[in-house]
């Protein structure tokens, strides 16, 4: 549907601009960009898990017809900044299995690949550790946890107040490893001239990558420029530059031409990131009618040698419910794997898998309807803060839900419907996800032929983020849709948020309006920047109601979805069609971790073992029969002038404690172990 | 990719003379030696293209059965009448298998010889016996939870993956194959192998000998069959356990029974120990839970997979009461 009529732009439908581009293949991806004279790289990477490089065989991957160059540790070139997991081929150290430690340039991406493969190398293997546990020697308090939050908190007596509850729930929880996998591989084509650099990546932060880039080479920021028109999906995991970036720009600068370097699937599952594995232990104390004196939630995770990155899994339980006695801790064990990073909705996402199944559990203690629960410990204010929320309509989100979703008719015994051979169940969980924005720059003209021209830092990684910029531009100017030319993908247009944290359309989308508004006050061109701007004093976060009914095969242990609802506060909604995408693209992922998602890690190899599409399972379209997602009418001025707040990230948040909730109830076991497989409920199910 | 040779044979004795160089190999749809050479498992020297060979249909023979052609695609032959109405457990079997897209390249035979999916034997930076023999089993200790419980050796503990096979070992198929030395008869039951002490064998072919059929005998009048696969995933997955069954009853006494097993053994698991078992008993729950279990009697679940014995039994329980 096109929409060309002004007032019912926001919040409309509207197709993506780009769309069409897509489905015809014109939209040009990281590598698909012509260039002139490519060459192509392919990466070496380590086949053991920990140890040190003694010698390097480059003999056989030379002679490869069309090889230009092969880079390791012993002839690349040193960078600025060597650390961490961008830090690649600056030693011959071995933290994780699948680390980069060649590149092989040449002709064609063929005689790259067979290049690499052939590059032979000779370690000195050390024994490793790669096995997350409570009790891990290596166990320590992070200084903060992601992006900068307290590692721990306490507020009151934790034990007494446990001690001293008149109903109890101590349970733990484990979620584990998972592995964003969008569709385009992490890819690069990156042009090293003289006196610029110009990559052009699959990243979700154009500006971020430049300054890191820029770093990393010694260079000034201005001499960089990093491009990314189309993004295939990113999750977080194409946040950061990842190391085929600069594997690809040390091999342009090599041969002096430009060079395309994409990733296998296998090599994302060491290189990109990956959502560590957690385990949880949630202590609820409450009273006999529900309401919580105390939430105790302590978490166990995983990090590399490499660097660190700390999940924020217990920050929610801060905010989340009334209990005015708290706890949250993480520790961080420190193995010989790849380095985890963000994955949609971290900290959010498996915290609230713990939180809210531990909720379901605490109901059926107290013998509560679990919607009722979660009412009886609503907050007034956010209990960390003090302060107000700006909006939270989580109530809301449960009586429209339970409205739509037949919930009344609920009989809460568990184990008890047939259907046939198959158990049916019905679960609920809360969602919820900060709402934030941070500092961006756009530019806005006014044209000649009456159009307008907007740029902004922004990228699209699939979500319509270029549509709704263009759609808030035209209700800005009160000017028609086919008025507005859009550009983003693109460090030189400023600074601005990466797609990322949600906060996408609330940071670029405020700076469009301020630029837009310039225009009406008269200029003819704007830059306009967000930075200093005043932010109104409240908690912001969005807030949604998940309901899911499962069919668990008593036989099999086969868990199916026969419908799924989510029902979402997140303020206004720009673009009915595309935030609906998010929603139900969210739940979905949710179900995948319910029931399928898991990075095996070998214990003895060190490497993750199912690192392909038909071994790491996401569900497909006969996993997914009814899933809708809808919104109550909700505006937050206080997040964004468009009363926005982000969506990215919510749908994928409490959806496998809805899961795991209603297998439960289908089937009266409670399985804290994610994902819930059909061993995980053999020999335990009624029949 | 390494480079290597393409030739399209148009019969039988180029197909046979063109194989015989060493390195040599057939191509059929490609959807798994393909995959496999990307991952730098296989790397033949020649493909030799089968899919031209005049063995692309499915016709019946004198007895009354079946003669399925090497080159027949899986999706023609789920779609096949005669197989539909005569075989339902193969209909089923192969609709259940991989996606759309790949039913429509793959062939009966490619499907026959498609390699196990343990993730060792996919990663050649591991150990693994049957990829490169004597370097060990990574499965064995490492991860095995989706891996076999009946027929193992120390050597390898892989299962073998195709739906359409387990079907036709239950239908007490035979494979024609031809070499240039002639042609022989081997039952599909005996044509995949346990691995013993040769896991880089999965079947009885020889280097150089083509599939030419796979011929289903005349079912007797009255028999019903069904396949049911369990999985995680409701489409595009391998099965954690299958089960084709194929159930004459007469006045509610079982007459004849063939019940074969998939993803639990090396290959299609014929359970002649639950047939034999089952045959002049009443078709009861009672009698086909004795008869799984005690044909899983034998099994021999690995430290982490003895969740397998019990899917296996209720699947065959289930199984064979939709039968009864
Ligand atoms: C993602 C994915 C999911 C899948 N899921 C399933 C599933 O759920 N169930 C299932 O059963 N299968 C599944 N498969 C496997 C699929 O069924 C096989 O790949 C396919 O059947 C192989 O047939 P092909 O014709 O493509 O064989 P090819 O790949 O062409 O050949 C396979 C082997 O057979 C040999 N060969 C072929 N023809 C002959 C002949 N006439 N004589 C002698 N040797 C021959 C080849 O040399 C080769 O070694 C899946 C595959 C993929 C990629
Ligand atoms: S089970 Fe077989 S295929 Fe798997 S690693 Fe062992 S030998 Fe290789």
């Amino acid at each position: 549907m096109t929409v060309t009529e002004r007032e019912r732009l926001i919040g409309a439908p509207v197709d993506r601009i780009e769309g069409r581009d897509k489905v015809e293949g014109k939209a040009a991806y990281a590598v698909e960009w012509s260039v002139p004279n490519p060459a192509y790289a392919h990466l070496a990477t380590a086949t053991i898990t920990r140890g040190t490089i003694r010698a390097v065989d480059a003999t056989a991957a030379r002679a490869v017809p069309g090889v230009l160059a092969v880079i390791t540790h012993e002839d690349a070139p040193e960078l600025a900044d060597g650390s961490g997991e961008l830090g690649i081929l600056q030693s011959p150290r071995v933290a994780y299995r699948g680390q980069v430690v060649g590149i092989v340039v040449a002709e064609s991406s063929e005689a790259a690949r067979e290049g690499a493969e052939l590059l032979r190398f000779d370690y000195a293997v050390e024994p490793h550790d790669v096995v997350l546990t409570s009790d891990h020697p290596t166990l320590y308090r992070p200084d903060t946890v992601s992006p900068g939050f307290e590692t721990d908190t306490v507020v009151g007596d934790v034990e007494a107040a446990l001690h001293a509850a008149e109903v109890k729930v101590d349970a733990t929880y484990s979620t584990p490893a998972e592995h964003n996998n969008p569709m385009e591989p992490h890819a690069t084509t990156a042009i090293w001239e003289e006196d610029a650099l110009t990559v052009i990546d699959a990243i979700q932060g154009a500006f971020f990558a430049r300054n890191e880039i820029a770093r990393r080479f010694g260079l000034d920021p201005s001499r960089v420029r990093v491009l990314a028109h189309h993004v295939g999906g990113g999750f977080g995991s194409k946040g950061p530059p990842r190391p085929q970036a600069i594997a690809a720009i040390m091999a342009s600068r090599h041969v002096g031409r430009p060079v395309r370097l994409a990733l296998t699937r296998r090599q994302m599952f060491a290189l990109t990131g990956y959502r560590t594995p957690t385990i949880q232990r949630v202590q609820l104390g409450a009273r006999k009618d529900g309401r919580m004196t105390v939430i105790a939630h302590d978490v166990w995770e995983q990090t590399s040698t490499v660097e660190e990155f700390a999940e924020q899994t217990s920050v929610v339980t801060r905010m989340m419910y009334a209990a005015p006695i708290r706890r949250t801790t993480h520790r961080l064990a420190r193995l010989d794997v790849p380095t985890p990073s963000w994955m949609r909705a971290p900290g959010e996402c498996p915290g609230m898998f713990a939180l809210e199944s531990a909720l379901d559990e605490l109901a059926i203690t107290c013998g509560l309807d679990p919607i009722e629960l979660r009412v009886r410990n609503e907050p007034r204010v956010d209990p960390e803060s003090g302060l107000r929320f700006s909006t939270r309509n989580l109530v809301a989100c449960f009586r429209e839900g339970a409205e739509r979703f037949g919930w009344a008719e609920r009989d809460p015994t568990p184990g008890i419907r047939r259907d046939g051979r198959w158990l049916l169940g019905t679960g609920v969980a809360s969602s919820t996800y900060p709402a934030r924005k941070w500092p961006s720059v756009a530019y806005a003209r006014r044209l000649d032929d009456g159009t307008f021209l907007i740029r902004i830092g922004a990228i699209d990684i699939g979500t319509g983020a270029r549509t709704i910029l263009a759609q808030i531009a035209a209700d800005t100017l009160d000017v028609p849709l086919d008025r507005i030319h859009i550009e983003i993908g693109d460090s030189d247009f400023g600074r601005a948020m990466l797609a990322g944290g949600s906060m996408g359309t609330s940071s670029w989308g405020s700076a469009v309006v301020m630029a837009c508004r310039r225009l009406l006050l008269g200029q003819d061109e704007a830059l306009a920047d967000t930075e200093g701007e005043q932010e109104e004093s409240a908690s912001k976060h969005a807030f949604g109601a998940q309901f899911v009914e499962v069919a668990v095969n008593m036989d099999t242990g086969e868990v199916r979805i026969p419908r799924a609802l989510g029902v979402f506060a997140c303020g206004r909604i720009m673009n009915a069609k595309t935030a609906r995408s998010q929603f139900i693209g969210g739940m979905t992922m949710g179900i995948g971790m319910a029931l399928l998602e898991e990075s095996v890690m070998d214990p003895h190899l060190g490497g993750f073992v199912n690192p392909d599409l038909a071994q790491y399972r996401v569900p497909v379209n006969a996993d997914i029969r009814d899933v809708e997602a809808i919104w109550v009418d909700e505006v937050d001025t206080a997040v964004s002038p468009m009363g926005a707040k982000g969506i990215g990230e919510i749908g994928i948040v409490g959806t496998a404690a809805a899961v795991a909730n209603a297998v439960h109830h289908a089937t009266g076991v409670r399985v804290r172990d994610l994902p819930i497989r059909p061993d995980r409920l053999l020999g335990k199910l009624p029949r | 990719m390494r480079p290597f040779r393409y030739e399209r044979a148009l019969d039988e004795s180029t197909a046979l003379a063109a194989v015989a160089e060493p390195g040599a190999r057939f191509l059929a749809g490609g959807t798994n030696l393909v995959d496999l050479m990307r991952l730098g498992v296989e790397s033949p020297e020649v493909l030799v293209d089968v899919t031209r060979l005049p063995f692309g249909d499915v016709h019946e023979t004198v007895d009354g059965g079946l003669r399925i052609g090497a080159g027949v695609r899986n999706s023609d032959l789920a779609a096949d009448d005669r197989v539909r109405m005569r075989y339902p457990a193969l209909a089923r079997a192969l609709l259940s298998g991989a996606s759309g897209q790949l039913r429509n390249r793959a062939t009966t035979a490619g499907n026959l010889l498609q390699r196990t999916r343990c993730p060792y034997f996919q990663d050649v930076t591991a150990p693994c016996n049957k990829r490169e023999p004597r370097s060990g089993c990574s499965a064995l200790e490492g991860v095995h939870a989706n891996h076999a419980i009946m027929g193992w050796s120390e050597r390898c503990v892989a299962t073998h993956p195709s739906d359409m096979a387990v079907a036709m070992a239950a239908f007490d198929a035979v494979v024609h194959v031809v070499s240039r030395d002639g042609g022989r008869v081997i039952p599909l039951e005996d044509f995949h192998r346990l691995p013993g002490n040769e896991p880089e064998r999965d079947t009885l072919l020889e280097p150089g000998e083509l599939v030419v059929a796979v011929e289903l005998p005349k079912p007797t009048y009255g028999t019903r069959s069904t396949y049911r696969k369990v999985r995680e995933r409701s489409s595009f997955e391998f099965a954690l356990v299958s089960v084709a069954a194929v159930l004459l009853i007469e006045v509610g006494e079982v007459a004849e029974a063939r019940i074969a097993i998939g993803g639990i053994a090396h290959k299609p698991w014929r359970a002649h120990v639950a047939e034999a078992a089952l045959v002049d008993k009443p078709a009861t729950e009672e009698s086909f839970r004795a008869a799984a279990e005690a044909e899983l009697a034998q099994a021999r679940p690995l430290r982490d997979n003895a969740w397998k014995v019990e899917l296996a039994r209720e699947t065959i329980v289930q199984t064979l009461l939709e039968l009864a």
